[in-house]
């Protein structure tokens, strides 16, 4: 098998027209070469990663930005006169700068850290909605979110009143927009809806929803945790009012999140959880907030992790959003194309734009025992709901496999899962 | 490529997994409940039909789930018609011993019934797979709800 993603030109972040060398790439991140599953008297697998949709394993880069961070920078941020403490507050207020360059948004004010996605969306609910959201007013969704962009809005209904509406798909997975669109009735106030898809891959027309809920007034909310890390994104160019995003998945450490708010937005916004860092003063009578986004970061933050963030973006930025685009693509294709080959396989998930994700089932096994069966081949893959189990019910499946590949994936992995699965089908028979 | 995995998928478990027995809500019933393992995505129901003096006089499940979960569930219900209230809480405690320690860690379950937990010995694969422990239990979590008249119960829980 030749490995055609290191063939093909495409224009690297430098501009040059370096053909994406996914072999150098692999040599960046040192889990790759682990073997897996070894026991005394036989060798073990080597690892071929194919789950990076739940979080994506981190380069040298990230690793060494912390390490060295620990080692030569830490201290508290936004609280000491003294040298380590302005150092790392200056460390750590520039991963702010390289997320609002990342998303292209307009300021670093409109950049909010939190602990993940889901603290995003949390985070949303409790103050924008709280202070927006009255009875009777509704919040639209898809078919297609994750448990972390429906669950925080069924806790603001329970204490408010509101409405959750879910606009369908179709059965390649792709949202239905005339649906969609129709949806988009006078007491709905906002669309919370993904940008990709984390089981079915779909791409969502973000461009398109936000100019539909726009023309009519509603805020718009993106959930970018899978989308951010297959492709760039420019918040402004998509015009987007809130955007999440989650740093594990794009190859930087857990404990680190992004939401992206428009500055009148955040502004005007309640603050969110209560304590040291987001106050201006505090007496007992009255205390008085901080502007946005401090507003919204009470107590000391995820220091070391978003050290690892900002390395993690500039890692990414060096290759190019565009490059790992285009290299998940081509894996995408390859990847799809031979899956399909197998004989009761079913892929769910099959819009015409998607990121680099396979969910799939096959004929009389269990993707549990798929699991299983593949990762004693050395293949790391989710099995089960994915946290999307309105999605599961939807394609009346209870679970799937799913594949979902990073920027060091290669098309000999593709084919190293096609194996398993093909061995699997056998052990079952 | 799968050779150390015939200790967890032996061939009554694939057999059973395949052809489960006793599948099929029954016409006639008078204990159920159901179980969940939202990890994986399993449901399974069991019926049971017991009798005045709680002894077990049928066992029925349906639902979906992988392997290992079906094939623990359909080994289950022919294990214990017939059985007791008591024989059964004895059998489970067991057999959740069984998948989950080391054997001098098992505890009395008071009188077992060897030649059930015989049958039960090709479920023991589990032992080295922590992530599948709740695919064998969970027939028998469900099994329990319903002979305590509990209608659900979640592997995530129940303390599996
Ligand atoms: C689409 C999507 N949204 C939200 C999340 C939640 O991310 P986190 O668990 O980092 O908060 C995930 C990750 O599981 C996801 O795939």
């Amino acid at each position: 098998m030749t490995d055609t993603a290191t063939a093909s030109p495409i224009s690297a972040a430098d501009g040059s027209n370096a053909p994406y060398d996914v072999a150098r790439v692999r040599e960046d991140f040192p889990i790759l070469t682990r073997l897996v599953h070894e026991r005394p008297g036989r060798p073990g697998k080597p690892l071929v990663y194919l789950d990076n949709a739940a979080s994506a394993q981190k380069p040298r880069a990230v690793i060494e930005a912390m390490t060295r961070f620990l080692e030569q920078d830490y201290a508290n941020v936004h609280r000491g006169v003294h040298f380590l403490s302005q150092r790392s507050t200056d460390l750590y207020e520039g991963t702010r700068d390289k997320v609002a360059r990342f998303l292209n948004a307009p300021a670093r004010e409109t950049i909010v850290f939190t602990r993940n996605a889901t603290e995003a969306f949390n985070l949303v609910a409790q103050t924008w909605g709280r202070a927006n959201l009255k009875a009777g007013d509704a919040v639209l969704i898809s078919e297609m979110e994750h448990h972390a962009n429906i669950v925080p809005w069924q806790l603001l209904r329970d204490q408010t009143g509101i409405q959750l509406k879910v606009a369908p798909i179709l059965d390649d997975g792709s949202l239905d927009m005339d649906a969609f669109a129709g949806l988009l009735t006078p007491e709905v106030k906002l669309v919370a809806v993904t940008h990709g898809s984390n089981v079915l891959g779909t791409i969502n027309p973000v461009k398109d929803i936000a100019r539909l809920a726009h023309a009519k007034g509603i805020t718009v909310l993106f959930d970018g945790s899978q989308a951010a890390v297959h492709g760039p994104v420019d918040v402004q160019a998509i015009d987007a009012d809130f955007y999440v995003m989650t740093g594990h998945k794009l190859y930087g450490p857990t404990g680190i999140g992004v939401l992206y708010g428009r500055k009148a937005l955040l502004d005007a916004m309640p603050p969110y959880q209560g304590g040291g860092d987001m106050i201006s003063t505090v007496s007992f009578a009255r205390t008085t907030y901080r502007e946005a986004p401090y507003r919204f970061e009470a107590g000391t933050p995820p220091i070391i992790e978003g050290i690892g963030l900002g390395a993690a973006i500039d890692y990414v930025t060096a290759l190019g959003m565009d490059a790992i685009q285009a290299h998940e693509q081509r894996l995408l294709a390859y990847a799809s194309e031979r899956l399909q080959e197998i004989e009761g396989l079913r892929i769910i998930g099959t819009a015409p734009r998607k990121a680099a994700i396979l969910s799939f089932t096959i004929d009389g096994i269990h993707p549990h025992d798929i699991g299983t069966l593949l990762d004693r081949g050395g293949v790391a893959v989710r099995v089960g709901r994915h946290c999307a189990e309105p999605l599961m019910d939807r394609f009346g499946v209870g679970a799937t496999a799913r594949a979902s590949f990073g920027l060091y994936n290669t098309e000999a992995e593709a084919d190293a899962l096609v194996e398993a699965v093909t061995a699997c089908k056998a052990f079952f028979g | 490529m799968f050779d150390d995995l015939r200790d967890l998928y032996q061939e009554v478990i694939l057999d059973h997994g395949k052809n489960p027995r006793n599948f099929g809500r029954p016409e006639a019933f008078n204990r159920t409940a159901r179980g969940d393992n939202p990890l994986c995505g399993d449901k399974i129901a069991v019926y049971l039909t017991l009798a005045d003096d709680g002894t077990i006089r049928d066992v029925h499940f349906d639902g979906r789930g992988c392997a290992i979960s079906q094939a623990s569930a359909s080994l289950m219900t022919d294990i214990l018609r017939g059985k007791s209230t008591a024989e059964a809480e004895a059998l489970f405690g067991a057999f959740h011993d069984m998948c989950t320690k080391d054997e001098d860690q098992w505890t009395d379950h008071g009188a077992v019934d060897e030649d059930a937990m015989d049958k039960l010995q090709v479920l023991s694969g589990v032992r080295e797979f922590p992530m599948r422990v709740k695919c064998a239990t969970l027939a028998w979590h469900t099994m329990r709800a319903a002979l305590h008249g509990e209608a659900t119960t979640s592997t995530e829980n129940a303390g599996f």
